[in-house]
C-alpha cells in the first residue's frame, strides 16, 4: 500500500469509520461550502470612522507609523516627507500597480523603479487590498502589481491604504478573496501584515527589524 | 536537531538543569514575561473565552473527520499547481525531502522555524546528504550554531542569555572585526540579519513548516514574527512545507477563529506580524516566488492516537502556552525533557511519539497543579492525559520498583476501609505526637527529598475521613 493509503486507512481505522461513509462526507462538504463565520469580536465593528479608529490605534500599539491624506495625489508628498524625515534616499521601488502608476511621484521629487526586489532596495511602497481593523492588519497579495519581495526585503515598507478599505475582520478579506479569484482559489502569497519586523529571541527583548523591514508606513486616504 | 532523545534520563537532566546557574538566570524571563502578557492580551478581548471553546470544538470537529478534510486538502493543493507527499514516519519524511534536494541540484537549504523539521531530524538528514541546511529564525539560528535543540517550541533559545549569544556570534563569524561592540541586543539582531540575508538570496530551496493547513482552498498558513519564514519562502525556486496531519482546517474563516486565540495564548500579542497564506507555486502573473511548492504530510504516529484517550492532544495548535504557565518547565527548561516537545504538551506527546517505554518520566514530572490546562487555547485537559500515561506505565510495569511497593501497599489498605480508617487515624496521632511544639517536621526518614528543601506540615488531629463525617453530621442537625 502507499503511504498516503496507509494513513487515510489508519486514520479510519483509529476513528472507526470506513471510506465511503456518506453523511460524514456529506457534513464535510457543507462547511467548506458555507465557510461560516465563527464568533466576530465586538473591537472593529461598527461604521467606517469607528473601523478607521481602531484600525489607527491598533496599528500604531505595533509600531507601525500612519500618515493620513484626503486624495491618493498627495500621498507622493506625504511619503516624500517621510523618507527626509527618517534620512532616507527620495527612491521607491514599487510594483506595476495602476492605482500606483498614475500617482505624481516626480511632482514629489521621487525617484521610481519597478519590479520584484532583490535586496538592495532600502524603500518600496505598495497599495493594500484591505485593511483590518480588529488587530491594524495590512492585507496584501502577489502579483506583478505587488511582487512578494517589495513587502520584506527593503529596510523601510511604505503602504497606501484607502480608508473605504478598511474591514472590521479578517474575514471580510476573505470575502474580497473569494470575489476576485474565485471561490475556493487563491493567489500564491496572502500577506497579513501587523506592525514592522521583530524578534524577542535574546532574552524576550523586543528589538525591530529582525528579518523584514525595521519600518512600516501606512498612508491613509481619505476618512 | 537531535532525534536521539534523552528523555530516559529526565531526572538527571532535571539535576543538571536546576544546577546550571546559567540556565536558571533565563528562565527567570520565562517566569515572568510570558504569563503577564497573555494575561493581559486576554483581558483586552472579552471574547476570549468563548474564542477558546470555538477552537475546541472546531479542532475536534477536524479530527472526527480528518480522513475527508485530507483528501479535501490534497485535491486543492494538486489544482494550484503543487504537490502533496504522503510520509507514514520521521526516516520517510526526511528521506523524501533529501531526494527532493538532491534532484534539484540543491546546495543549501533556508529553513524558517518548524518543530515537525526537528521531530523528522530534517537537518541532520540533510548535512548526511552534503545539503547545508541553514535556520533563519534567530532564535533558531542561534542554537544551530552552538549545536543545540530548541528549548521552547516558540522561544527557542529561551534558555540562553544575551551574554551567551554574543559570545557565540564571536566564535563563529570570525569573518568580522573582532572589535565590533556587540554589547546591546540591537547589535547582535543586526549581525544575525546581514549574515542570513545572503543565505537567504543564496538558498536554492526554502523549507517551512504550517501552522494551518486550510482544506477549502490548498493553503499552508505560517504565522511568524521576524519574516524569515516568508524570505524562505519567495526567494529560493522551491517551497517545500512539512507539516503534519493534524494541522488541517475546514476554511479561511476557521484559520481566522484559531489566529485570533494562537498569538494571544503563545506570545501575548494581538497578531502576529506575519501571517501568511501561501498557495501552490508562483502563477504567470508572478514576478518572484517559489516556481514549485510541495506539501510534507507527516503522519509519524498520529492517526494512531485518534480514537485513543490521547486524542485530544492533536488539538494543540503548539502556542506554547502550557509550558509557558509549568512551573516544572520554569524549573528545568525544555531540553531536560530530552526530545523535541517540552513542557506538558511535550509529557503527553512524546510518550505517543516515541514510547512510553523512553518518555515515561515526563508525565510524572508535573504536580497536576492545572495551569496548563487553564491557559490552553483549545483547551487540552493536559492533567487528565499525564494520568493515562502514568496508569499505561504501571499497567506495563515500567515505573519503578519501589513506587510499585508502595502503591501495592497502599491499595492492600484502601481496598479494606475499616483497617484504612484506623491505620490512617493511628499514623495521624502518631505523627502529631512526634511533631508535638513544633507543628512540623525538619527531617522526617524516607521523605528527605522533601524535608531537604523545606518543612513538612504536621498532622493537626483527625484525618480527613474523620473530619467530613463529623462535617456532614453536623449539617443533617443543623434546620
Amino acid at each position: 500500500m502507499s503511504a498516503r493509503e496507509d494513513i487515510l486507512s489508519n486514520v479510519r481505522r483509529s476513528l472507526g469509520v470506513s471510506g465511503i461513509d456518506a453523511p460524514r462526507r456529506a457534513s464535510v462538504e457543507a462547511r467548506l461550502a458555507a465557510h461560516e463565520c465563527g464568533i466576530a469580536p465586538q473591537r472593529g465593528q461598527g461604521d467606517a470612522a469607528a473601523r478607521l479608529k481602531m484600525f489607527v490605534e491598533q496599528a500604531q500599539a505595533v509600531a507601525t507609523s500612519i500618515g493620513h491624506v484626503a486624495s491618493v495625489d498627495e500621498a507622493p508628498v506625504l511619503i516624500a516627507e517621510f523618507l527626509r524625515a527618517h534620512n532616507l534616499p527620495a527612491r521607491l521601488r514599487m510594483g506595476d500597480d495602476a492605482r500606483l502608476r498614475d500617482l505624481p511621484w516626480g511632482a514629489a521629487s521621487l525617484e521610481i523603479s519597478h519590479g520584484a526586489s532583490a535586496g538592495d532596495d532600502l524603500n518600496s511602497v505598495s497599495f493594500a487590498e484591505a485593511g483590518v481593523a480588529e488587530t491594524g492588519t495590512l492585507a496584501l497579495v502577489s502579483g506583478a502589481h505587488n511582487p512578494t519581495t517589495l513587502n520584506f526585503l527593503p529596510d523601510n515598507h511604505i503602504v497606501i491604504l484607502r480608508a473605504s478599505d478598511i474591514e472590521a475582520h479578517y474575514e471580510s478579506v476573505w470575502a474580497r478573496l473569494r470575489e476576485r479569484y474565485g471561490a475556493g482559489l487563491m493567489p500564491r502569497t496572502v500577506n497579513l501584515v501587523t506592525g514592522p519586523s521583530r524578534s524577542a529571541d535574546i532574552e524576550q527583548k523586543l528589538l525591530l527589524g529582525a528579518h523584514g523591514p525595521r519600518r512600516l508606513h501606512v498612508v491613509i486616504v481619505g476618512d | 536537531m537531535t532525534v536521539y532523545p534523552s528523555s530516559p534520563q529526565f531526572k538527571k537532566n532535571a539535576r543538571a538543569a536546576l544546577a546550571d546557574g546559567q540556565l536558571q538566570k533565563a528562565l527567570g524571563n520565562v517566569r515572568t514575561n510570558f504569563i503577564a502578557k497573555r494575561a493581559a492580551v486576554a483581558d483586552r478581548l472579552p471574547e476570549f473565552e468563548a474564542l477558546r471553546d470555538q477552537a475546541r470544538d472546531l479542532r475536534d470537529h477536524v479530527l472526527a473527520h480528518l480522513d475527508v478534510y485530507l483528501e479535501a486538502y490534497e485535491r486543492k493543493v494538486l489544482e494550484s499547481g503543487g504537490h502533496v507527499h504522503w510520509v507514514r514516519t520521521a526516516e520517510e519524511a526526511s528521506r523524501i525531502i533529501v531526494d527532493l534536494a538532491k534532484s534539484r541540484g540543491a546546495r543549501s537549504v533556508a529553513k524558517g522555524k518548524s518543530m515537525v523539521s526537528e521531530e523528522i531530524g530534517l537537518n541532520a538528514a540533510l548535512e548526511r546528504a552534503g545539503i547545508k541546511a541553514v535556520e533563519t529564525d534567530l532564535g533558531e539560528y542561534i542554537i544551530q550554531l552552538r549545536g543545540e535543540a530548541p528549548s521552547h517550541i516558540i522561544a527557542p533559545a529561551v534558555h540562553l542569555n544575551q551574554e551567551d549569544v554574543e559570545a557565540e556570534f564571536r566564535r563563529v563569524h570570525t569573518w568580522l572585526p573582532k572589535d565590533r561592540d556587540l554589547s546591546e541586543p540591537e547589535s547582535l539582531l543586526a549581525e544575525a540579519r546581514a549574515e542570513l540575508r545572503a543565505k537567504f538570496l543564496a538558498a536554492d530551496i526554502g523549507v517551512t513548516g504550517a501552522n494551518f493547513l486550510v482544506a477549502e482552498t490548498g493553503t499552508s498558513i505560517i504565522v511568524t514574527n521576524e519574516g524569515n519564514g516568508d524570505l524562505s519562502q519567495i526567494l529560493p525556486r522551491v517551497h517545500v512545507v512539512v507539516a503534519s496531519i493534524e494541522k488541517i482546517v475546514p476554511t479561511l474563516e476557521d484559520a481566522a477563529s484559531l489566529l485570533r486565540v494562537l498569538a494571544r495564548s503563545a506570545t501575548g500579542q494581538e497578531m502576529s506580524v506575519y501571517t501568511t497564506l501561501s498557495t501552490g507555486p508562483r502563477r504567470a502573473e508572478d514576478v518572484d516566488g517559489p516556481q514549485e511548492y510541495h506539501v510534507v504530510l507527516v503522519d509519524n504516529g498520529r492517526s494512531n492516537m485518534l480514537g485513543s484517550e490521547f486524542e485530544e492532544m492533536l488539538r494543540c495548535i503548539r502556542c506554547g502556552a502550557c509550558m509557558n504557565h509549568c512551573p516544572v518547565y520554569h524549573a528545568v527548561g525544555g531540553h531536560a525533557y530530552g526530545w523535541v516537545y517540552p513542557g506538558p504538551m511535550g509529557a503527553v506527546l512524546t510518550p505517543s511519539l516515541i514510547g512510553v517505554d523512553k518518555a515515561g518520566h515526563l508525565p510524572n514530572a508535573s504536580t497536576f497543579c492545572g495551569r496548563c490546562e487553564s491557559v490552553c487555547p483549545v483547551r487540552i485537559p493536559l492533567p487528565k492525559l499525564m494520568r493515562h500515561w502514568r496508569e499505561r506505565e504501571f499497567e506495563r510495569h515500567l515505573s519503578p520498583a519501589v513506587s510499585r511497593a508502595f502503591l501495592g501497599l497502599w491499595a492492600f489498605f484502601a481496598r479494606r476501609p475499616a483497617l484504612y480508617r484506623f491505620a490512617t487515624g493511628l499514623t495521624m496521632r502518631a505523627l502529631a505526637w512526634a511533631a508535638r511544639g513544633k507543628g512540623r517536621f525538619t527531617s522526617l526518614p524516607l521523605a528527605s527529598g522533601w524535608t531537604n528543601q523545606r518543612d513538612l506540615p504536621a498532622p493537626q488531629g483527625q484525618t480527613f475521613q474523620a473530619q467530613w463525617k463529623a462535617h456532614q453530621a453536623a449539617r443533617r442537625k443543623r434546620p
